[in-house]
């Protein structure tokens, strides 16, 4: 088969799926949704292990190529088209994986649901559509991908649509993102304007001949085009990666079934914004104030969303904010131009957080759909298992040494450290403090729903048990690279240019390639990483959540009420939510409501439509007078206004 | 000397006369259309006087397809009169007002 | 004074003349008489002007038909019409008004637009047809109009038919579709009888 072939089926088989799944799901019945769509993600899964092969070891070349034209306006091609390089190659796999086991998962998970073949439909629907948002070659389809895995995120978001938050959850979830595809779009039409195309390699070619070019928006301020279409590009990003302050869908986005939480909302859609400033590294190189920018974001959001994540109860909300933090660690290491090591991150965190999130969801499961930690404790008896897994993504997330996060995070840090630009102070304090936050919600997290007394009632108690193979298996085989896949890859992705043919850094700014001289083999490293302070801020982190939490539960509550103000703070997530409330949503409802009523039922109704209909009937009540039905009238009309017109051309010329 | 003005007033006088008919038989339907062929005879003696002043032989061609229409017009027209006739037992205008707005 | 002149200023008087005997005369058959008067007054002035062939069409057509037309219609109709009836004198100095208004008004346009001053051409040489100009001009230039023209007489010849026509119940006709349609059990019964001869 060729290459071609294969690469153009790894999308396809996910979209076919979807379709018969979703449109003949009375046909294929539950089992056949099931059947067909996980052999069309497994299918996929094992292309994309193939061309990952070919890729990393066989030497394939970065294969460029446009499938389908799709239009020709003013010499601009829009296209369908594949750049398949060591980072597609990389993304693929790892979605694909994730979503192979969040298949598999699901056969658990809504086992009882109604919706069965929808939800298959659903998801085998997302990864085509995150495929092809990370195989484009342009920004079109990236565009496409981008919106089409909003679309599915919204649809899972809402999957329950009887349930009003669910429903509000997803609408806000889609109505954030906009704003930031608004961005993204805007940037997207600058690149456009000013490259003359949408292909990344064209595009790419000519950076340095429009890196010095200035545009002034507003007023007389020049601003630098680079700066500008980065900035824009990241606030695409900024949505859908859910980086302050566009962060507020995801939390919410937890309404949706755990195994999409997983899926779409940790591993892979969330992490686009991460994937598309590292496939646009070329351009964003370019802009050193838009790098600096990111940085920023990227630090508040790594620590001040993990910080949120210490005092939630919802065992659901402790991992999206522990993947909010995560996602902020990515782009600090966008910000410091360690592309390499955000996608690495990407990767380790996909493993990991899908693991979480996976563990989660099979402990609501146990308890019949309970979330509330504060009704849990001591399951570690019952689902020994997800406890055993949960704990493996638990030290994976918090970097312990030897763990596939270990690596990923220890070494976005260490980057920072050596980044140059405006910032990094801040990013740095971020995210070492970060490091200590994530350890003790972690931990937190660990002991409040695994360990410590059983506070739930004794009927949950007695139905309380481990969860079925579909769903234990998915977990296992995600615990594993959440443990490995850090050690073998560190030294490839990073050190050995395995990603060097699709990410491009600027000698100056090349921070990770600083790191290789102190890194000799992961082993070294990860023994190393016991006597980093890295370590000792997580070991903090631990030892405070294991001696409140664990031994002295009611020191929690004394703490509590003797920071009250703090805490308020944190429970409120920083008022966020009440801002947008008050401040966007209610001068647009404000706008929305005289529009409505002034524009919309006062012009449009009242007078065009309306009122145009009753001038025409008073006109015509008026002007029927005139219509005698006399011939002779009509006659006369006629005559006199035959003597009128030859008098004005007698008269007039 | 006979000048284009002279056949032009002609028409012009005819087609006064036949205006001046229509105002005066406003009850009588076939009178009516009398005034009106009377009307475009003279129309048609203004085309074929500029056809004859200017020597162009495409006013003549006009007056062919008037004379074409006309005829249409009067058959169309008394057949009306006929069945108009036939339904009221009379062709007074006067009686004729269904079209009253 | 020309014998031109004289024969145009001759014609102009009757069809004057008559035209306001068409308006005035309030008998309709009169009215129609007074008309075809006036056609011929028209039609020798028309051949003044060269337009020979109209001149004919428009005798042959318009009185030999249409005036005919007009003349039979009246005739059938019996519309009895009191001359000067009603009307007549409270709408005459209206319709005075209004004609002479635009009397003046085409008169000054007439006579001071410089078309007083156009003379008559110089008739064309012996020989030279304006009929056989007119045809020429009829089948090439003007051929889709005259075809449309002819279109347009047989539709109005089906529409006047079609207006007027009657359908008279107790009138006997034949319907060939239903002839052609019938099958022999309409028509021919067959029925059993004993023969008579049995019975003697």
């Amino acid at each position: 088969m060729k290459i071609e072939t294969v690469i153009l089926l790894i999308p396809l088989l996910p979209l076919i799926g979807c379709l018969v799944a979703g449109l003949f799901r009375h046909q294929v019945g539950r089992a056949g949704a099931h059947w067909v769509t996980i052999l069309a993600v497994a299918g996929s899964f094992l292309l994309s292990t193939y061309v990952a092969w070919e890729v990393f070891f066989n030497g394939l070349p970065v294969l460029d190529y446009s499938v389908y034209t799709w239009a020709i306006a003013d010499g601009i091609r829009f296209e369908i088209g594949f750049l398949i390089d060591s980072l597609t190659a990389l993304m693929m796999v790892v979605v694909t994986f994730v979503s192979l086991m969040v298949h598999i998962y699901t056969i658990g998970y809504m086992h009882e649901d109604d919706g069965y073949q929808r939800f298959f439909a659903y998801i085998n629907l997302f990864t085509f559509a995150m495929l092809m948002l990370v195989m484009a070659n342009n920004f079109l389809q990236l565009f496409f991908g981008w919106e089409a895995v909003g679309l599915v995120s919204y649809l899972l978001i809402g999957f329950w649509f009887r349930k009003e938050s669910a429903t509000k959850a997803n609408l806000k979830a889609f109505l954030v993102n906009r704003v930031g595809d608004f961005g993204f779009l805007i940037g997207i039409a600058a690149v456009l304007m000013y490259f003359g195309s949408l292909n990344y390699g064209e595009v790419f070619g000519q950076v340095e001949q429009v890196e010095g070019t200035t545009i002034s928006i507003f007023g007389a301020t020049e601003w630098s085009l680079m700066t500008f279409i980065c900035i824009c590009l990241f606030i695409g990003a900024m949505g859908k990666s859910a980086q302050v302050p566009l962060h507020v869908w995801l939390p919410d986005s937890m309404e949706g079934p755990t195994p999409i939480s997983a899926l779409i909302h940790a591993a892979t859609m969330v992490t686009a914004g991460i994937f598309m400033v590292a496939r646009l590294s070329p351009v964003f190189e370019a802009s050193e104030a838009a790098l600096s920018f990111i940085l920023v974001i990227g630090a508040v959001t790594a620590l001040f969303m993990g910080l949120v994540g210490i005092v939630q109860n919802d065992i659901k909300r402790v991992v999206a904010y522990s993947t909010l933090s995560q996602l902020g660690y990515m782009t600090v290491a966008l910000g410091a131009s360690a592309y390499a090591a955000a996608i690495f991150h990407l990767m380790t965190h996909a493993f990991f957080k899908a693991l979480l999130f996976l563990a989660a969801g099979s402990v609501i499961m146990a308890l019949h759909h309970k979330q509330d930690m504060r009704e849990m404790g001591g399951l570690s008896k019952y689902l020994p298992i997800t406890a055993a897994t949960a704990w493996i993504g638990s030290l994976a997330l918090i970097g312990f040494p030897f763990f596939s996060g270990f690596y990923s995070k220890d070494l976005i840090i260490e980057s920072v450290k050596l980044a140059e630009r405006p910032g990094v102070a801040f990013a740095t304090f971020a995210v070492y403090a970060g490091v200590v936050v994530t350890a003790l919600y972690s931990f937190r997290m660990l002991y409040l729903a695994f360990h410590g007394p059983t506070r739930m009632d004794e009927e949950t108690r007695a139905h309380a048990h481990e969860s079925p193979l579909v769903v234990t298996i998915p977990l296992i085989l995600l615990a594993i690279p959440s443990v490995l896949i850090g050690y073998f890859t560190v030294e490839p992705l990073l050190f050995g240019g395995a990603l060097s043919d699709a990410i491009t850094v600027r000698a100056a700014n090349d921070v990770v390639m600083m790191l290789a001289d102190k890194f000799d083999g992961p082993f070294a490293f990860g023994l190393h990483g016991f006597v980093t302070p890295v370590f000792w801020l997580a070991m903090l982190g631990v030892a405070i959540a294991t001696y409140v939490y664990l031994f002295n539960p009611q020191l929690a509550e004394k703490i509590r009420s003797r920071v009250m103000p703090l805490w308020t703070v944190l429970d409120r997530k920083y008022w966020f939510d009440e801002l947008y409330q008050k401040v966007l949503t209610g001068a647009g409802l404000k706008v929305a409501d005289g529009l409505s009523r002034g524009g919309d039922q006062t012009v449009i109704d009242g007078w065009l439509v309306n009122g145009s209909a009753r001038m025409v009937g008073r006109m015509s009540a008026a002007l029927r007078q005139l219509q005698s039905g006399f011939l002779y009238h009509y006659a006369f009309v006629m005559v006199v206004a035959l003597v009128a017109l030859v008098a004005s051309y007698v008269l007039l010329r | 000397m006979l000048t284009l003005a002279h056949f032009l007033t002609l028409g012009a006088v005819l087609f006064a006369i036949s205006v001046a008919g229509i105002f005066i038989n406003r009850k009588n339907v076939l009178i009516l259309l009398m005034c009106i062929e009377l009307m475009l005879l003279a129309v048609n003696m203004n085309f074929v006087a500029f056809s004859r002043f200017l020597d162009v032989m495409d006013g003549q061609v006009f007056v062919f397809f008037i004379l074409t229409v006309a005829a249409a017009e009067a058959a169309i027209g008394l057949a009306i009169l006929v069945v108009l006739f036939r339904n009221r037992r009379s062709i007074s205008v006067d009686d004729i007002a269904d079209l009253k707005g | 004074m020309p014998i031109i002149e004289i024969v145009f200023y001759l014609f102009s008087l009757v069809l004057i003349a008559s035209a306001l005997s068409v308006v005035t005369v309030g008998n309709p058959v009169y009215a129609v008489l007074f008309l075809v008067l006036a056609f011929f007054s028209a039609a020798c002035l028309w051949i003044l002007l060269h337009a020979e062939f109209l001149a004919i069409v428009l005798v042959l057509v318009y009185v030999g038909a249409v005036m005919v037309l007009f003349l039979f219609v009246v005739m059938m109709l019996d519309v009895n019409v009191s001359p000067g009836s009603e009307g007549f004198t409270r709408y005459l100095p209206a319709g005075v008004l209004v004609a002479f208004a635009m009397a003046v008004q085409m008169f000054l346009v007439i006579w001071t637009r410089g078309m007083e001053t156009v003379p008559m051409p110089e008739p064309k040489e012996e020989g030279y047809s304006h009929t056989r100009e007119l045809g020429e001009l009829l089948y090439t230039d003007y051929l889709y109009a005259f075809e449309i023209a002819a279109v347009l007489l047989l539709v109005a010849i089906i529409a006047a038919i079609l207006l007027t026509h009657r359908k008279r119940p107790e009138t006997k006709h034949q319907d060939p579709s239903r002839q052609v349609k019938v099958r022999r059990e309409d028509r021919v019964r067959l029925v059993k009888m004993k023969s008579e001869g049995e019975e003697r």
